[in-house]
């Protein structure tokens, strides 16, 4: 807890010698954040793996003989619980997190370098046990990722045994991690800013990662408690959420147990999950916007007020996921409207990008394709949530795949299209090498495009009933014959853009290895990190001296500066000072 | 630090003000340290604040039975747990006059009143499991009642926080050690204590709740709209 290691003093940074300890058992904020990446992205791509078979099954019938309805739960809860926990939450908070706070503040490391590195050691494992669960009698879970009891803990479901055993175990390990990583963020930020960088001149990046580790921190307890109650149920018979239940032909010695309050606090988790994955992804896309339309991010403040309302606010609104489980209907009026009143924060996000874009000098480069691919899947996925907000909307929309189209443009897609902006935004600094432009925007279109050739077909299946997780449609009269072949469409859409990740996965290596010399701060950006004195930096990043700021990180097209970017770290002219405040801001 | 005025500033207005040439040297880390205790503390509360809401929402089923109350209950008579919560105090106690103790550079008092601390800790932990095995020799198991079910959990997550206590401060008693600089083990120490109150403060909260009447239970939860 006391391992403060960073003194301005170089020469007791102890540069790591050995390849173990340089990569492998390392404490420097970069290194544990590749680490994290590369972790992250790997479980991805079992998780996209996953969805393709998933795909296949939907598209094609029976054509597989390996899937059967079981494996198709699996399937569905696996593939659900990478992509939102061990994918986004990991790579946003784990990778970007630990890459990006300490450089954009001007640290030399996070505060508490050793408890960062057992953060990663932590995520690993809790990798290695939910992986560990596709080879156990029975199989993983099939309980859906939101694991429901009773249903989650009772034969007849897929992995009720030891899947959602590890599952639960798996999930307590990553809180963990998650719980050391998130402490050594907030406390970098509120701590380790460097001489002049004043919480309001820290970029939105920094703001959106801070806030959501807070919403995480307080928010994954719930799942903590939510876990351990269930595993007591499993294993030692309690009966916190299992009702009294016959289970084939047999009633069980459970009790009177709550399976609602097992959704009240996974969901009390769940909603402000939403936005720990979405806070981070708001914050980077506004500093790449920003950077390649050169031009300040529209409303500055109100894009930091919008990011401490948002994280507020998504206390307040978990059970609009829960009204088919039926509530007093006060409440769902309640939740109804806090669901809506949340919408007004973010749609200024949404406006002050445009904004920003309006009348700015826009660079159509890689990360900036994928920035505004996001302003388009967010604000769909954002629309279709306001539908979903309200009870009445949302009562025969519930559970089809309407809702599966929502959440995957809002909150799968869309932090998806701002991750891939930020690696390729910041590669030229993390490998110090430039990737290939070319295949990069290959890679864009296939995405982009296949998003939408994927999920807008679904909405419409949601409103003919095509229900979510069902392993096959049967014979139900009011689907018809149609829906068959859009699904069909769908499934070689997800294909596509799944192999088309292939691009993206070969690009970055090739151009590790053979990619054009980044150089120093090839976007022209304003933000500390850029201003390394070594590309990628070194090991305590800012070689003898920190640096000191002297103004925000949106100085881009200022009239009459030299060039059309002045860093944080440069100091302010006299004729700056007397220009008065520019316009538009 | 005054959050709203924090929000009020206006960035883009450049001032020469930050111009100054004063050399920062990195991050506090007793400064550090504390901001991390705070969220520390913050956390453990949301996650008892959590249990026990769930705990109330719980005791609204019929099938609910609060350990006090009749004279069957177990914990109509709390003395045991007096006894325990007192063994808690004095660690709390001691390690506020170890605190005291290294404050002033007094060596030996310092090492007294840490080693009373976790001597007063184990011991409760200790008493804490010999209040489990009395409970299941009265036939009051894990799984018996919700009542029952939530005593040994909300118990054992309290002493999973102080073992976790502990390992922390053997740590820095060792580290202190290696360095023979007593000096440094006051802002540790300093840490470790308000962890200490704390964890008596959330304890002193579950002995109220567990040890309730139905009556106080039934109360607490239509409070909180259940
Ligand atoms: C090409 C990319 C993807 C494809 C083709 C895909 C496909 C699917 C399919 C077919 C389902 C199951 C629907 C059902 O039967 O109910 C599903 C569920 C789900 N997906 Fe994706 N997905 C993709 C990416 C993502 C991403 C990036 C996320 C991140 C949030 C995500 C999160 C989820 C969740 C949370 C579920 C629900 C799991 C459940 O019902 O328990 N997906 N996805
Ligand atoms: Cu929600």
């Amino acid at each position: 807890m006391q391992n403060v290691a960073i003194a301005d003093q170089p020469d007791e940074l102890h540069d790591p010698q050995t390849f173990i300890t340089k990569y492998v058992y390392s404490q420097d904020h970069k290194v544990i954040a590749i680490q994290y990446g590369i972790t992250a992205i790997f479980v991805g791509l079992v998780a996209l793996a996953l969805s393709a078979l998933m795909r296949l099954q939907l598209g094609f019938p029976d054509a597989f003989d390996f899937i059967d309805p079981s494996s198709y739960l699996q399937f569905v809860t696996m593939h659900g619980m990478i992509m939102v926990i061990y994918l986004l939450t990991a790579l946003l908070l784990g990778g970007f997190g630990n890459y990006l706070i300490p450089l954009m503040v001007g640290a030399r490391d996070m505060v508490f370098p050793f408890m960062n590195m057992l953060s990663f050691w932590f995520y690993l494992l809790s990798v290695i046990v939910l992986l560990a669960s596709f080879f156990v009698p029975g199989g993983p879970t099939g309980a859906g990722w939101t694991l429901y009891p009773p249903q989650a803990i009772l034969p007849g479901t897929p992995g009720y045994d030891w899947g959602i055993i590890l599952m639960l175990v798996s999930l307590v390990i990553f809180i963990i991690a998650f719980t050391m990583g998130g402490l050594n963020y907030v406390t970098t930020v509120l701590q380790a800013r460097t001489h002049g960088m004043t919480l309001m001149r820290m970029p939105l990046t920094v703001w959106g990662i801070f806030t959501a580790t807070v919403l995480g921190l307080l928010a994954f307890p719930a799942l903590l408690v939510s876990a351990i109650m269930m595993m007591l149920d499993k294993t030692l018979g309690t009966s916190f959420f299992m009702p009294a239940l016959v289970s084939l032909g047999e009633s069980l010695d459970y009790s009177g147990g709550s399976p609602v309050l097992f959704q009240h606090l996974f969901w009390f988790f769940g909603h402000p999950e939403v936005y720990i994955v979405a806070l981070p992804a708001f914050g980077m896309v506004s500093d790449v916007l920003a950077t390649h339309a050169r031009k300040n991010i529209f409303g500055y403040r109100m894009m930091v007020w919008a990011i401490v309302a948002i994280g507020g606010l998504s206390f307040v609104v978990w059970a609009h996921h829960m009204y088919v489980s039926g509530m007093l209907p006060a409440f769902g009026f309640f939740f109804a409207t806090t669901t809506l009143i949340i919408a007004v924060p973010t749609a200024i996000k949404v406006y002050n990008w445009v904004l920003t874009l309006y009348r700015g000098n826009i660079h159509l480069t890689v990360p900036m394709l994928f920035s505004i691919g996001f302003i388009f899947t967010f604000t769909h996925g954002g629309l279709t949530g306001l539908f979903l907000g309200n009870v009445v909307i949302d009562l025969p929309l519930s559970d089809t795949y309407f809702v599966v189209a929502h959440f995957h443009m809002v909150m799968g897609v869309s932090p998806i299209m701002v991750l891939f902006a930020a690696i390729y935004h910041w590669y030229p600094l993390i490998t110090g090498k430039m990737f290939d432009e070319k295949l990069g925007k290959i890679h864009f279109w296939f995405t982009f495009l296949g998003t939408y050739a994927i999920y807008l077909p679904m909405h419409y299946l949601g409103f003919l009933g095509v229900p979510r997780r069902y392993f096959a449609m049967g014979s139900t009269d009011f689907i018809p014959e149609s829906a068959q072949s859009l699904n069909a469409s769908i499934t070689v859409s997800a294909l596509i853009v799944g192999l088309s990740q292939l691009i993206f996965i070969y690009n970055v290596f090739w151009s590790l290895r053979a990619g054009k010399p980044a150089g120093h701060n090839p976007w022209e950006a304003t933000s500390l990190e850029w201003q390394t004195p070594d590309v990628p930096p070194h090991h305590g990043n800012w070689g003898p001296q920190l640096p000191t700021v002297y103004r925000w990180a949106y100085d881009y097209g200022v009239p009459g500066a030299e060039k059309d970017f002045i860093p944080q770290n440069h100091p302010v002219t006299e004729s700056e000072q007397t220009a008065g405040e520019p316009e538009g801001r | 630090m005054n959050i709203l005025k924090v929000l009020r500033d206006k960035p883009w207005v450049h001032s020469t003000a930050s111009a100054t040439l004063e050399q920062y040297s990195g991050p506090d880390p007793v400064a550090a340290s504390q901001v991390m205790l705070r969220f520390v503390l913050a956390i453990v509360s949301v996650l008892f604040f959590l249990f026990i809401i769930t705990f109330l929402s719980r005791s609204q089923y019929p099938d609910f039975e609060a350990l006090a109350g009749s004279p069957w209950q177990p914990f109509t008579d709390s003395s045991r747990l007096w006894f325990n919560t007192a063994l808690l105090a004095c660690a709390s106690l001691a390690i506020q006059w170890g605190l005291g103790g290294s404050r002033s550079g007094k060596l030996n008092i310092t090492v007294a009143g840490i080693s009373a601390a976790v001597f007063f800790t184990l011991l409760f932990l200790v008493a804490q499991f010999d209040l489990w095995l009395r409970l299941q020799s009265m036939g009051f198991y894990l799984s018996g009642n919700p009542a029952n079910s939530y005593f040994y959990l909300l118990t054992a997550v309290h002493g999973l926080h102080l073992i976790g206590g502990l390992v922390v401060l053997t740590n820095v008693v060792f580290r202190v050690w290696y360095n023979h600089n007593i000096d440094s083990l006051k802002a540790p120490l300093q840490l470790c204590t308000t962890y200490w109150h704390f964890l008596l403060g959330v304890w002193l909260v579950l002995f109220a709740l567990l040890t309730s009447r139905p009556e106080t239970i039934n109360a607490l939860a239509a409070m909180c709209g259940f």
